[in-house]
């Protein structure tokens, strides 16, 4: 027996796999990238996956994309604050290894034969906010404007976020390869 | 502009986000001031490594089917609601009623435009969910061209867009209103780029139209006897320019 929610509820399922299942890769980059671990990367998109079925009703742009990566990104801070509080607070203190003196060469980063390791280590001791932004801007080749949306602050902030977290990471980068020697 | 203002935009600049007068002021700085232009260029050599170092976890496949399967089944579990003896009645009243609407919604008198935009954007989509982008990986036209030769009964023109900001690819043979085609993938930032050319079965010359489906755009246009199709989920603006780049090159 088939009824009118028989054919709404399957073309509503295949509506969003057109439209949602090819950014998986993006979901999936991004919660990996905020939890640091495969395991709950993977529950984590699913999660976000099922979250975003329910409300897809509600969807009513063109960039899927974007509106899928909000709901990762909040679906990975309701687990945070509900799991692991002190990441979303844990500021990384620079001062503690910080060598001013010392500025970023990326040359002498490239000659490192781990180098991708070590930017990956670098990217991942970033705090959060600044990690987010760079993930969505460098990986994810996102506007501003799309940013801005997804991490929830006023599209200005996002230029000045991004320098921080630039900052920061060419400091902690440089600290990290003179630790290697 | 001082140092001070120009470190900060720096980013905006880097990340391709001024307008065209503050992106010459800081051109002018850079060319004049040694500290801000090391500044700029170890953002630009971080901002590399970030983007080519592999540092992009792709989702693993068995990830892809718990995902997809456990859609279905939610799909699945919200059409089974349990039904009441007693209202079989109202039951019976209502399929009655959802048989006319379900006959309502089958699609009908699609025209053919829509037609071959469904199945573009389904060729786009699949290209892009099975990971098999490109037959030929290569940016250079003089590999990616006679790839085709023997595969097809027809010679597309194939164009390096680098220059105009659309590097190619690389080629991949697809199939598209019951025949097969040529399909160029061209990229724009991150942004993949499908360009779909047949054989149209008329001679007529056909102007640029632009369409958007499931959140991609799609331009379509035809030149001498050629069909071209073109999909991403770049923004339209962009999208056109590019239509506007092969246009000019075939």
């Amino acid at each position: 027996m088939w009824d009118e929610r028989d054919v709404s509820e399957q073309s509503r399922v295949r509506q969003f796999e057109e439209a949602v299942l090819p950014h998986m890769d993006a979901a999936y980059n991004l919660a990996r990238w905020l939890t640091r671990n495969d395991h709950n990367a993977e529950d984590l998109a699913q999660e976000a996956y099922l979250r975003a079925f329910k409300f897809f009703g509600s969807f009513h742009g063109t960039n899927a994309r974007s509106w899928l990566l909000t709901i990762v990104r909040n679906t990975c801070y309701t687990w945070f604050r509900e799991n692991r509080p002190q990441e979303l607070t844990t500021s990384f203190d620079e001062n503690i290894h910080s060598t001013e003196a010392d500025p970023f060469d990326p040359e002498k980063l490239l000659l490192q034969s781990e180098s991708a390791q070590l930017l990956k280590q670098a990217l991942e001791d970033l705090p959060m906010e600044f990690r987010e932004v760079l993930i969505l801007r460098e990986l994810e080749g996102l506007s501003y404007k799309e940013i801005a949306v997804i991490a929830g602050i006023p599209p200005g902030t996002v230029m000045s976020r991004l320098a921080r977290a630039r900052s920061r990471l060419k400091q902690h980068l440089t600290n990290l390869v003179n630790k290697e020697r | 502009m001082t140092c001070t203002d120009i470190q900060a935009a720096i980013h905006g600049y880097l990340d391709g986000e001024l307008d065209a007068v503050r992106n010459l002021e800081i051109e002018q700085h850079l060319q004049h001031c040694a500290v801000c232009s090391q500044t700029y260029n170890a953002d630009q050599s971080l901002q590399r490594a970030i983007k080519t170092g592999s540092q992009y976890y792709r989702a693993p496949a068995h990830l892809r089917k718990r995902i997809q399967s456990s859609i279905r089944q939610v799909g699945k579990s919200q059409r089974t609601l349990p039904v009441m003896p007693w209202r079989w009645l109202a039951v019976a009243a209502s399929v009655v009623f959802v048989v006319i609407l379900a006959w309502a919604l089958i699609p009908r008198g699609l025209d053919a435009e829509q037609l071959v935009a469904q199945e573009v954007v389904s060729s786009h989509v699949r290209s892009l969910m099975v990971a098999h982008v490109v037959d030929v990986m290569s940016s250079d036209q003089h590999t990616v061209k006679p790839w085709f030769t023997g595969k097809l009964d027809f010679s597309p023109a194939v164009k390096d867009l680098s220059k105009e900001g659309f590097p190619l690819v690389g080629g991949r043979l697809d199939y598209l209103e019951n025949r097969p085609v040529a399909a160029l993938v061209y990229q724009r930032r991150n942004h993949v780029i499908n360009l779909f050319i047949w054989p149209s079965s008329d001679d007529t010359h056909m102007r640029t139209k632009a369409l958007a489906r499931q959140g991609y755009h799609l331009v379509h246009w035809s030149k001498a006897g050629m069909m071209y199709w073109a999909i991403s989920d770049l923004n339209d603006t962009e999208l056109q320019e590019f239509a506007r780049f092969v246009q000019a090159s075939s």
